[in-house]
């Protein structure tokens, strides 16, 4: 169904990020100016969720070019999903950072660029063509790009030297993939190079070419041999730019790996094979990297890495038991991850530092947000009932059904790294006794009330969605099925887009 | 640098080649041109404003931040984006006028996009150059 | 024609690989760059090269009366060229701070330990 209106959210954040330029410097108007329009980005999403819930899949074609010609975008029910998911974690991005983030870095225009790469990846969700969703890519990283640079310190400059080089160089093997694909099939629209792949006699070609963009969406999700500029750049940008690229960067790759694998290249066997091996790998590195991590960003980092992994084992069993796992898991990881580098940034806040030896007797002196967080950190544990727990029996019933043991050998020692590292963590920030002879500085306590109150919101926000995705599993459990289904049997996508072909 | 050939070439260069920027912009349309190509030249007649007689100069007859032509060339390319959903047309749809105008030709709204594209172009360009031909 | 795209293209890519796999900051930026360039002969070559008519309908028609060029694959390389070109900018201001600070071309040498900031 035809829907002029799909591209809302993409243009509340533009509009956003436009009239934030205009009052360059003026960082307390671009701060109003940053959460009224998440917050009017929020609703527009919410209101695009749930018309797409009540009529399907919704398309545009821009331009008013017919599908094939023109570039389409299509808002399913995985592309609407994601777009909300974004949209919540901007809003509480942007409150947190219109506290949370030295004046200096505002001055630089923290906030445009941020409502740029929300923008970026709005589109990013949403784009029915390939060669968009590779310039959407390119406008996420030239915004990261800026976000990480921003305050110019030397550890972060360095960090960026390695985020940029690998990031580049995914988006050449993206393009170079591109290039091929459109070489051999002669169309852009994903939902016509689902049919025209398939007439395609080389399948030499074809594999090869799905070989470019899994090494590039590999690098833009961080799996196991690629991951190894995200523990070495994550821990350096301010923790509200960091959330944004926990949460959100490293699962546009998941979100495009989805994609691409569901409509143009339907896993074979080398492909789920090598999927498979990535994922197990991913997972164990993932985890050794994380027990041996004292500052907690880094820790964080490498649990990102280490969840990853689940999700592309998901993508590697491509049945859809397996699909569900990895949405349900997906949906879970933005929500969390996120939080959890915002929890960072507040725990540097009220203990003066990220180093784990150093800080303690937190839950002494701040019970509540001691609790609040201590939920957040079971839930990525995935404590039953908490969202964490759910999507993992999926992944397991499905490796136990496929006879994957390595994989459900991996997705046991990652959940209990995952809880070994979060335990040690809550014990030594939160219940040892600070260690003699550091003084630390705490931050957060001579902040004036409403800094406080802004500073933990975002966090009891998210959290209060994470207990939603855990307590309310079934309607999550729900869309995951409608989103597995469309992704396991594309026509009603392909449809959707080009029109009844078979008539 | 200083040589008196390029002053005195640029004095001259200068006005013939955003005259020429401009033509490309207008012709943009149908015809080889456009926004992107438009906006490089402007920015170039800058460049080559500056090589001749020093960069604070060239901010001098600039007397606006280049930075400042962005919100400007974007807001241009966004309302020309959007304004087809007012019509219930899908975005970036083209909307003409039905007489063409003297000079210039026919207008649509893709020629306001290419203006904004324009404009962003320099200020990108003038910006980047100056960042780093002033960093030394 | 062809032959000697695809001749370029393999060399350019060649030489990417070899820059990027050196040490250096400047040289893994160029060799960033030749890639790029060397996608976009890709993409060039992969859209069926056609001689001597580009995609410019003539004033007297409203619609193409021959055999004329593919111009997505030019729209495609004209957007790569654009990004390309702002990712470069950004990445030469990028190497040129860091290489204030670190005074060091070597990206070995980019492993000061974790400093702290919020």
């Amino acid at each position: 169904m035809i829907d002029n209106h799909i591209l809302a959210p993409i243009f509340v954040q533009l509009f956003t990020a436009i009239l934030q330029l205009m009052f360059w410097r003026k960082t307390l108007t671009q701060r109003y100016l940053s959460v009224g329009g998440s917050l009017i980005g929020l609703m527009v999403a919410f209101r695009l969720f749930g018309r797409v819930q009540e009529s399907g899949i919704l398309t545009l074609n821009s331009a008013n070019w017919d599908a094939p010609f023109g570039i389409v975008f299509v808002a399913d029910t995985l592309s609407v999903t994601l777009v909300l998911l974004t949209s919540i974690a901007c809003f509480a991005v942007s409150i947190f950072s219109s506290v949370g983030l030295s004046r200096q870095r505002m001055l630089y225009g923290y906030f445009p660029i941020f409502h740029f790469l929300i923008m970026g990846l709005h589109g990013a969700f949403l784009t029915g063509d390939i060669f968009n969703l590779y310039v959407y890519f390119e406008v996420i990283i030239i915004s990261s790009f800026v976000l990480m640079t921003l305050g110019g310190r030397k550890a972060q400059l360095e960090g960026a030297v390695k985020y940029m080089a690998m990031n580049i160089l995914a988006s050449m093997f993206f393009l170079t993939g591109i290039g091929i694909l459109y070489g051999i099939t002669g169309s852009l629209n994903m939902a016509d190079l689902a049919l025209k792949i398939q007439e395609v006699q080389n399948k030499t070609l074809v594999g090869i070419t799905s070989c470019f963009f899994i090494i590039g969406f590999g690098i833009k999700s961080a799996v196991f041999p690629l991951y190894y500029w995200l523990p070495s750049s994550y821990h350096t940008p301010p923790s509200a730019v960091a959330a944004t690229f926990g949460g959100l960067l490293t699962k546009v790759g998941i979100y495009a790996m989805l994609r691409v694998f569901s409509l143009i290249f339907i896993p074979d066997d080398f492909i789920r094979t090598l999927l498979m091996v990535i994922a197990v790998l991913t997972i164990v590195t993932g985890a050794l990297g994380a027990l041996i991590k004292t500052n907690i960003r880094r820790l964080f980092s490498y649990l990102i890495v280490c969840h990853i992994g689940f999700m592309v084992g998901g993508i590697a069993m491509f049945s859809k038991v397996a699909l569900m796992g990895a949405v349900f898991y997906l949906i879970h990881d933005i929500m969390v991850k996120t939080n959890m580098f915002l929890i960072a940034g507040l725990i540097r806040q009220l203990g003066g530092t990220m180093d784990m030896n150093k800080l303690g007797g937190l839950y002494r002196d701040y019970p509540k947000i001691s609790l609040l967080i201590a939920l957040v950190l079971f839930s990525l544990v995935g404590i039953p009932p908490l969202s964490g727990f759910w999507p993992k029996i999926f992944l397991f019933q499905e490796a136990f059904t496929q006879e994957q043991y390595f994989y459900a050998a991996a997705l046991i020692l990652g959940s209990f790294v995952t809880l070994y590292v979060i335990a040690n963590m809550w014990a030594q920030v939160f219940w040892k006794n600070p260690p003699e002879g550091t003084t630390t500085e705490n931050l957060f306590a001579p902040m004036p009330p409403y800094r406080k109150i802004l500073m933990v919101l975002p966090i009891g926000l998210m959290a209060v969605a994470t207990l939603y995705i855990g307590l309310n599993a079934e309607a999550i459990v729900k869309i995951a099925d409608v989103i597995s289904t469309q992704l396991i049997d594309p026509t009603a996508y392909i449809e959707a887009v080009l029109g009844n072909k078979t008539d | 640098m200083k040589s008196a050939i390029l002053q005195t070439a640029t004095r001259y260069l200068l006005p013939i080649l955003l005259l020429f920027s401009v033509f490309l912009l207008l012709r943009g349309h149908y015809h080889p041109g456009g926004g992107f190509v438009g906006g490089l030249v402007a920015s170039i007649a800058f460049v080559l404003h500056s090589f001749a007689n020093g960069t604070e100069n060239t901010m001098k007859i600039l007397r606006y931040k280049p930075l400042s032509l962005l919100p400007i060339g974007l807001a241009i390319s966004t309302a020309a984006v959007t304004l087809p959903l007012l019509l219930d047309l899908p975005p970036m749809t083209g909307l003409w006028l039905e007489e063409p105008i003297p000079v210039i030709g026919m207008i649509g709204s893709s020629l306001f996009f290419d203006l904004g594209v324009y404009l962003v172009v320099i200020g990108v360009v003038l910006t980047i150059l100056f960042t780093i031909a002033l960093n030394d | 024609m062809e032959l000697l795209l695809v001749l370029i293209l393999g060399l350019l890519y060649a030489a990417g690989v070899y820059l990027i796999l050196r040490r250096s900051m400047v040289k893994l930026l160029l060799g960033i760059i030749l890639w790029g360039n060397g996608a976009n002969i890709l993409i060039f070559v992969l859209g069926k090269i056609t001689k001597g008519s580009p995609p410019v309908i003539d004033d007297a028609y409203r619609v193409f009366q021959d055999v004329y060029a593919d111009p997505i694959p030019q729209a495609l390389i004209l957007t790569a060229i654009v990004i390309s070109f702002g990712l470069t900018s950004f990445a030469i201001v990028l190497l040129k701070r860091v290489y204030a600070l670190v005074d060091s071309d070597d990206l070995d040498d980019l492993n000061t330990p974790e400093e702290e900031d919020i």
